[in-house]
């Protein structure tokens, strides 16, 4: 039961996207068609997945105060496998994705999960969580990219889709659309969420970095995901 | 000299990392609501971004490319940017207090920042020389600097309006800086006829 609580939370109760508003770079710059989106999705699960085991595995032997430099070298060693893997294997996605694949190193989603949960718990249930969390990730990227693709281009992963091909609106696939399509999903969540995620236990204050964001003024982001 | 003030502009309006990259996102959203600290977080962005191009451009073309070893580009490069962040807050700790104190909480979080390690990446891929490389990063840092300071100013407008009650907060924030970024559109294509 656990286990399955674990999983499941991920995807709509503490969604990295839509609720903890976590990773918000590659979710807009990604999402623009839904196979890039599936493609970045995979890629930071996977890279989710395997520093999420690795680093709980390791939990004992990092000693707390160098965690962080710990971490982002693990992540980053990890990152660049994925990128060897995709660059041999999924040319086309290794273009399509271009810097955002070596940026998953940078991505909020990784290291929070590192910090929130995989240092303080157990090998399979941070393998649990990062599954997911990932699968999270890669819901609200799919459903983003759903949005902008269909009434963007007037495309379905690449079919087109009548009516819709003649009346698309290209803005959306664009830097503006992007921000645009985000805003209504974030409000759409909180209209229709009936779960309200407590302000100590997830989003920035969970973060390694929420102490120094906090004097630095930050913080926002959070208040600003809860304050309703 | 006419194709490094092409770099530096396009980098500040069309090529624009927060509005037209979707690169440093979090900062961008987190701490432009006072001007003070927009202000203070940008400086530290575009003094990092300086260093971290002026330290990863030799290593890659020296260290790296010669030897085979491209494919440890993002290890090294974040590697050196999150110790140079470190060094850069010693030193500043010790021999400017000042500066330190107005940048110094800034600091650490850059560490974390795609805007900094894609400048660097993107400097690589773009095939730019050093100075190139380096104009390029001051463009940058600059456009991540005038979006977070005309971005504070369009949030403290927004503070006092009548907003609906779900989008409170973070959705009306991205809605205005989709506003923000429509607007940058507009710069388009004319750099390059500037110049032309």
């Amino acid at each position: 039961m656990k286990t399955l609580n674990n999983f499941t939370k991920g995807i709509i109760k503490e969604n990295p996207v839509l609720v903890l508003i976590l990773g918000t770079c590659p979710t807009l710059a990604t999402s623009t068609s839904v196979i890039n989106a599936l493609g970045m999705g995979a890629a930071a699960t996977i890279v989710l997945l395997f520093s999420n085991i690795l680093i709980s595995a390791l939990r004992k032997v990092i000693p707390d105060k160098v965690r962080i430099p710990c971490y982002i070298v693990l992540i980053a060693g990890l990152v660049t496998a994925v990128q060897m893997l995709v660059k041999a294997y999924l040319p086309d996605l290794d273009k399509a994705l271009g810097i955002y694949l070596p940026l998953i190193v940078v991505n909020c989603i990784i290291l929070g999960r590192a910090e929130m949960f995989a240092n303080k718990n157990k090998v399979f249930d941070s393998a649990v969580d990062a599954l997911g969390m990932g699968v999270g990730f890669t819901f609200a990227l799919c459903l983003m990219a759903t949005i902008r693709e269909v009434f963007g281009s007037g495309t379905f992963c690449g079919i087109e889709i009548p009516v819709l091909i003649d009346n698309h609106v290209s803005i959306l696939t664009m830097a503006p659309g992007g921000f645009f399509v985000f805003g209504l999903l974030i409000a759409a969540m909180n209209k229709f969420a009936k779960h309200k995620p407590k302000k100590t236990e997830f989003g920035c204050a969970g973060c390694p970095q929420a102490e120094i964001c906090g004097k630095a003024g930050c913080g926002d982001v959070k208040e600003a995901a809860e304050n309703d | 000299m006419t194709k490094l003030i092409i770099i530096l502009l396009s980098a500040v309006f069309i090529n624009n990392y927060v509005l037209s990259k979707f690169l440093g996102i979090c900062p961008f959203l987190g701490v432009s609501k006072k001007l003070d600290s927009a202000t203070g977080m940008s400086l530290a962005v575009i003094f990092v971004m300086l260093i971290a191009t002026a330290v990863t451009w030799p290593i890659q073309t020296f260290l790296l490319t010669p030897n085979d070893m491209g494919y440890l580009q993002t290890i090294v490069f974040i590697l050196v940017i999150a110790a140079l962040v470190q060094l850069v807050e010693i030193v500043l700790k010790k021999y400017m207090p000042a500066l330190h104190k107005s940048l110094g909480v800034y600091l650490p979080l850059i560490t974390t920042n795609c805007a900094v390690l894609g400048v660097t990446i993107l400097n690589i891929d773009e095939g730019y020389s050093f100075v190139e490389s380096m104009v390029n990063s001051l463009g940058s840092g600059l456009g991540f600097f005038l979006a977070m300071v005309m971005f504070s100013g369009v949030r403290s407008t927004i503070e006092g309006s009548d907003i609906p009650e779900s989008f409170k907060g973070l959705p009306v924030t991205l809605i205005a800086a989709s506003i923000t970024s429509l607007s940058f559109m507009g710069f388009g294509g004319v750099i390059e006829n500037l110049f032309a």
